[in-house]
């Protein structure tokens, strides 16, 4: 077990160090450069004072060079400075990064409930009402394009019905917790949805096959409750295949975060990658993709963990 | 003679009997038929009613349904209908095309991984699960925004509408391969240790003509179903990214970037907020039921029809 986390983790590391260079290159091919902002703010510099400030900044170095300078300060927490927010990238971060887990956690725990409820519905009774109705859903989610979503929930629940703000964290002036759980209804609602489609086919999809084992009919045949077999004896083992899929969407939520947030105006990571990208604040989507694949890095790793736990078949 | 109804009938026969039964995937399949009319009878409404997509009209903007323009005019004063056209056949090109590139890629990682093992299996895999790890709409985010004159290209190649629309087909396919590649693995893994595999081996059969002759038919039927499932999710990629400003520039118009200023538009003028979004989902949604209806189709354990 021991052995297997530390494998993972090493290998998790490694294929963050490649990452980091990788979108540290792609980064630079970025259009424009992190001096452009300072020549057009002055107007009377030479050739020769660009040439020189691009030596104080290095930046004619070769790539591996600046790359492995950027990664030494990178190491010892020093992550730069955002140009767009004139603020250490890790002050810009860590309030961004609330927004977002918040988001990402409230809409993860309703897709999995959302999810169960509907999935195990379905596969009682494969190929009746409640199944044709339940994979119409489960498809619809997986099929719409999240951002598209989000805008149909602005145009009837903001614009037309006016029962819910369109975009934002709280009303200005108006702190309170109700304030900001009417603010997150649209955002979360959205990201839940376009969650729950997937999750509810592999839900389904494994509950069918757990259904027709063995260890079911022999729960069936000891006299046990349907409610009984179906949520203790059969859940169990079903739920073994569908908590990897769950921890390994990491990354497709992370995906539907930042189209959430830039479209509802949350303050979260996604809108705070996207934005620095438009805005060529370098350092900022650096880290920031580099966040977000760290992160999704270790919840694989916990999806791993969760597997061995559940199924005491597999040891590691 | 007339063949009775216990006859043998061909493979094809028997699945496609099956994709019938299969009431979502023929949906699917007349919804699909009916889009793609749709999107090329831009061509007569083009050519021979001379409406043309990128002709502006200030005058015109907003305009509401009238004879000739059956849906109004945009924010641009530009036909809603063939620009929803036009945008169709963009959004379909890029979702066959980057569905193809990228899953070549795949079969071609996964084929080699499953062939060989050992080693090669190893980092092929390594490399795949690693970019499955990685959270994908970012990349393209970071991808989408590379100034293509840094790595080259012209300046007027660099700020062209096929630079766009190459771009994008590009980006997708180098991150869209994945999934197939994992599928292919398995499969081949599957079918390299069957008998008549060894016996082609031993005769001497060199690798290259070992996948392309006795691995590769053989592992058609999920490669098929894996590709069609993939093609709703590049189209839901371009959407996504053509909106965000990072995939198919206008005036080139695609259903993505329809909805560019649908943001500011949906108080003002919803319908152009609502259609071509409305159009990529049903597009996903048809897409991903064909798959359905084609693993349906052709898993042999699906009952016998008659």
């Amino acid at each position: 077990m021991g052995r297997f986390i530390l494998r993972r983790s090493l290998q998790a590391f490694l294929v963050l160090l490649v990452m980091s260079f990788v979108i540290y290159t792609l980064i630079g091919l970025m259009p424009g450069d992190p001096l452009d902002v300072m020549i057009a703010s002055n107007p009377g510099a030479t050739p020769e004072v660009v040439a020189r400030l691009r030596a104080i900044y290095g930046l004619d170095q070769p790539l591996m060079l600046r790359y492995a300078h950027w990664l030494w300060a990178a190491v010892q927490g020093d992550l730069g400075f955002s140009r767009t927010h004139s603020q250490p990238v890790l002050e810009v971060l860590a309030p961004a990064l609330w927004t977002t887990c918040k988001l990402m956690l409230i809409s993860f725990v309703i897709s999995v409930i959302l999810s169960l409820v509907l999935g195990i519905a379905a596969a009682l009774k494969p190929g009746g009402l409640v199944d044709g109705f339940v994979s119409l859903f489960a498809f619809a989610g997986i099929s719409v394009p999240v951002f598209w979503l989000a805008l149909m929930m602005i145009l009837v629940f903001a614009v037309k019905l006016h029962w819910l703000p369109a975009s934002g964290i709280s009303n200005i002036g108006d702190g309170s917790f109700m304030d900001h759980a009417r603010h997150l209804i649209m955002p979360v609602a959205t990201l839940a949805l376009a969650n729950t489609g997937g999750f509810t086919r592999f839900v389904r999809a494994s509950m069918i096959e757990t259904l027709r084992m063995d260890h079911v009919r022999t729960a069936r045949a000891k006299g046990n409750s349907e409610g009984r077999v179906v949520l203790v004896h059969a859940l169990r083992n079903a739920m073994i295949p569908v908590v990897t899929v769950m921890a390994l969407s990491f990354g497709t939520l992370f995906s539907g975060a930042l189209l959430t947030e830039t479209m509802f105006a949350q303050p979260g990571m996604g809108k705070m990658i996207y934005d620095s990208i438009l805005s060529n604040d370098f350092n900022l989507a650096l880290s920031g993709l580099l966040f977000a694949t760290l992160v999704t890095l270790a919840s694989n790793l916990l999806a791993d963990l969760a597997y061995s736990w559940l199924d005491p078949r597999i040891t590691l | 003679m007339k063949a009775s109804p216990d006859a043998a009938i061909g493979i094809w026969t028997l699945r496609w009997r099956r994709f019938r039964t299969h009431r979502t995937g023929m949906a699917s399949l007349f919804i699909l038929s009916a889009l793609v009319l749709f999107v090329l009878a831009a061509f007569p409404m083009q050519y021979v009613l001379g409406i043309d997509p990128d002709v502006t009209d200030l005058f015109a903007r907003f305009d509401p349904p009238e004879p000739g323009h059956p849906l109004g005019m945009d924010e641009a004063g530009r036909d809603v209908l063939i620009r929803l056209m036009i945008g169709g056949q963009i959004s379909l090109l890029v979702g066959l095309l980057a569905t193809l590139v990228g899953g070549a890629i795949g079969v071609a990682v996964g084929v080699i991984a499953g062939y060989f093992g050992g080693k090669i299996d190893g980092v092929l895999m390594r490399v795949t699960d690693g970019m499955i790890a990685l959270p994908l709409l970012p990349l393209l985010i970071v991808l989408g925004a590379i100034d293509l004159t840094k790595l080259g290209f012209g300046q007027d190649f660099a700020r062209s509408g096929a630079a766009g629309f190459w771009r994008i087909v590009v980006i997708i396919s180098i991150v869209d391969w994945t999934a197939i590649a994992r599928l292919v693995r398995a499969a081949t893994m599957q079918i390299r240790e069957r008998d008549y595999v060894r016996a082609a081996r031993a005769s001497g059969g060199r690798a290259g003509y070992m996948m392309a002759t006795h691995i590769l038919p053989n592992i058609a039927t999920p490669i098929i179903v894996s590709f069609t499932l993939t093609v709703g999710r590049v189209i839901l990629f371009e959407s996504v990214l053509s909106f965000l400003g990072f995939g198919v520039v206008p005036p080139t118009p695609s259903w993505g970037n329809m909805l560019n200023n649908a943001q500011e538009l949906v108080a003002t003028a919803p319908a152009l907020a609502v259609y071509p979004g409305l159009l990529i989902f049903v597009t996903v949604i048809a897409v991903n039921f064909l798959g359905d209806g084609l693993q349906h189709a052709f898993d042999p354990r699906s009952e016998r029809t008659k």
